[in-house]
């Protein structure tokens, strides 16, 4: 169990002021362009709602369709295989690697195989790894997770990525013109992927009726890597699936809309077969899917095509940054996802909200993600994963609120002690008062004025 | 028709001024007020912080204290909220139900079933509005700038209709302030930061006064006010449409 929880882990991050407002502010730009492009389309509202249907036809059908997908793909050329779990899909790459002889791969971005820990797996077992996704580069020369799924570097400034690149790539000391910087990836990534032989993308959409997947980058990084490889390895997660070719319109509206206020992904790649020669291969995976999808209050979430406009609306992301959420989705989205991975390890996510609602309200296939926030504090609280201290001090309360007599007296006592001994309250140990001061305590409460005044 | 007045416990204990305004607002108005004297707190809290397993004596109490009532009037967007989403009895399952459809927040009883359409109060001052959330969001008190939506406010609709007022613009019109119930400590450090920016974006646009239906998320930005030494004041969106 990791000891370091979002409230710990956003309060480090909080130490540097200047670089929460800056955090939040980038990420309120992007929400506002967001905004504007949403406000663009007046039948946006009717999307959602459509992008929402389909998603949940899908998950009532999710077996059928991914049966449908399977042979239409194996019809295509393309090999499928299943992996029940992170360490099975893990295995399937590599063998596939080992089975060609292959010891490096570039890869486009993939939050799956963040999930999956891939990148570290393939190296243990001797795979050089580059991510082709500029930001997904970064924090791999930076040797961090990405801190958001669709702005991986969100988190650095440009002369922290002017150090990296100094660092790792030879650029000039004290360099952070992002022109500069850009043509040196450009230059670092285009040899990597002309030697490269084997090649792995995500997939963002995965169409049933006709086998084809659809994978979208704004850097052309995945056709590029795909296209010269020997190999092309698609991992997947299985509610990545829609029914027809036609729906896929109503999603690539809404995704990039969402993510960056962009009207369209700058490329939006559809391989469907693999060219003479080369090998494509999908893997679905489940990897805690299938109790998700069991999980009434739950099984929404998994409508999620990953645009991260949660995050980027979220008043607590962007105050405490994505590693804060240490999981590889960050943001309310990843709050809702984690518990179900390891409720114990990601008890603290569902706590990390004020629910105020405007993740919901973005989400562009509608997850109610504030409300699952809200069960999931039931689910974890009822499985025990929680402190002794905070179950004891409910309890208190309960028994303090359960009787007027009770709760008049408590409210006395306490605004007794704020009026003439405020040392017990204003003192360190009162977490409201660190950077707050306490409420005035009035010298009767609205009930003994009542009592007086009717 | 006979109202019950809800005041939340914090509101009671530490606000009462806000509550005399909801009293007094809606005797102005004619309205038949009753304040059943054994209330205490909806149960949010424990709710919020995932042990609303821990709520059942604070429903029963509630619906013992509200059911007689054709309609509920709480100063509290949030704690409203909480009543209509999560209210439960297994015994009294339906009397349960009956309490969550007519509670209302102060806000939408006056503009939806008063539909007060002239107040007679006067407040020349420079206020900032908080949409809380919870109301907002939860209750549609007003629009919210994620939709593609018809704008509307029903607060802002309250407000015009104050003599002297000037309504400041804020560069977020609807972010979070950040109290969040519990989470105001166990995630002080985000709570805080997000009650001073919330706070900023109002000092920033010249307001006097901060106002807002829901008295928490003004407790938790008059503290951070209060820390900074500012002169502006926070004060229930009833004792604006009360003062004279």
């Amino acid at each position: 169990m990791n000891s370091i929880k979002h409230p710990e882990l956003s309060t480090i991050f909080n130490e540097d002021e200047e670089r929460v407002n800056w955090h939040d502010d980038t990420l309120w730009w992007i929400r506002a362009k967001r905004d504007k492009a949403a406000h663009g389309i007046s039948e946006w509202e009717i999307l959602r709602e459509t992008a929402s249907q389909i998603k949940d036809n899908v998950l009532s059908n999710l077996h059928q369709y991914l049966i449908d997908f399977e042979a239409k793909a194996q019809a295509n050329g393309i090999v499928v295989h299943w992996a029940a779990n992170a360490e099975e899909h893990n295995k399937i790459v590599l063998s596939l690697l080992q089975k060609k002889d292959i010891h490096q791969m570039v890869k486009s971005k993939s939050m799956l195989t963040e999930e999956c820990h891939l990148n570290e797996y393939l190296e243990k077992n001797g795979i050089d790894v580059i991510d082709s996704d500029l930001g997904e580069r970064i924090v791999q020369l930076a040797k961090e997770p990405p801190s958001h799924i669709v702005l991986p570097c969100i988190h650095k400034k440009k002369e922290e990525i002017g150090q990296l690149f100094h660092e790792h790539l030879g650029t000039e000391f004290g360099i952070s013109d992002p022109q500069i910087l850009t043509e040196t990836a450009r230059l670092h990534l285009r040899e990597t992927f002309l030697t490269r032989r084997s090649a792995l993308t995500g997939v963002n959409f995965a169409i049933a009726e006709t086998g084809e997947f659809v994978v979208c980058t704004n850097e052309g990084n995945a056709d590029m890597g795909a296209h010269l490889a020997d190999i092309h390895i698609a991992s997947m997660g299985i509610e990545k699936l829609i029914p027809k070719k036609k729906h896929l319109s109503v999603f690539l509206r809404l995704l990039t809309r969402s993510a960056t206020g962009q009207p369209i992904t700058t490329y939006s790649s559809h391989f469907k077969k693999p060219r003479k020669g080369q090998e494509m291969h999908i893997i679905l995976v489940d990897n805690g899917r299938t109790v998700q999808l069991g999980r009434a209050d739950f099984r929404n979430s998994l409508k999620c095509i990953r645009c991260g406009a949660c995050m980027n609306t979220c008043p607590v992301y962007r105050r405490s940054g994505g590693h804060s959420y240490h999981n590889a989705i960050a943001g309310p989205i990843g709050a809702i996802l984690a518990p179900n991975l390891d409720m114990k390890e990601y008890a603290d996510l569902p706590f990390a909200s004020t629910l105020c609602g405007s993740c919901t309200n973005v989400c562009p296939v509608k997850i109610d993600i504030h409300d699952q926030l809200y069960k999931w504090r039931q689910v974890i609280v009822k499985e025990g994963n929680t402190t002794a201290a905070k179950t004891m001090a409910m309890k208190v309360m309960d028994f303090t609120l359960s009787s007027p007599t009770r709760y008049k007296l408590a409210g006395k006592i306490g605004r007794w002690t704020i009026k003439h001994a405020p040392f017990t309250v204003n003192n360190k140990l009162n977490l409201w008062f660190k950077n707050r001061e306490m409420p005035e305590a009035p010298k009767e409460s609205f009930s003994e004025w009542f009592k007086k005044n009717k | 028709m006979k109202v019950g007045l809800f005041v939340p416990c914090y509101v009671d204990q530490f606000y009462p001024n806000a509550a005399i305004a909801t009293l007094k607002l809606l005797q102005k108005l004619g309205v038949d007020v009753y304040y059943p004297p054994n209330q205490t707190c909806c149960g949010q809290p424990m709710a919020n912080s995932g042990y609303e397993h821990l709520t059942g004596n604070c429903n029963r109490l509630f619906i013992e204290n509200f059911s007689e009532f054709d309609y509920i009037v709480s100063p509290s967007g949030s704690c409203v909220l909480h009543i209509k989403d999560h209210l439960h009895d297994e015994k009294r399952e339906s009397d349960a139900l009956n309490v969550r459809h007519k509670v209302y927040e102060l806000v939408e009883f006056l503009t939806d079933i008063l539909k007060v359409k002239e107040i007679n109060a006067s407040f020349p001052f420079k206020v900032g509005l908080h949409q809380s959330c919870h109301g907002q969001r939860g209750l549609h008190l007003s629009s919210m700038s994620e939709l593609v939506d018809t704008p509307f406010s029903k607060p802002m609709q309250l407000l015009n209709q104050v003599k002297g007022l000037e309504i400041i613009t804020l560069t977020r019109p609807d972010e979070c302030c950040g109290f969040g119930g519990t989470f105001c400590v166990v995630e002080e450090a985000v709570s805080s930061k997000m009650g001073k920016d919330r706070v900023e974006d109002h000092l920033m646009n010249g307001a006097e006064y901060i106002t807002a239906a829901d008295m928490s998320c003004l407790m938790h930005m008059e503290g951070i006010l209060k820390r900074k030494n500012s002169n502006v004041k926070v004060l229930h969106i009833a004792e604006i449409l009360n003062a004279e």
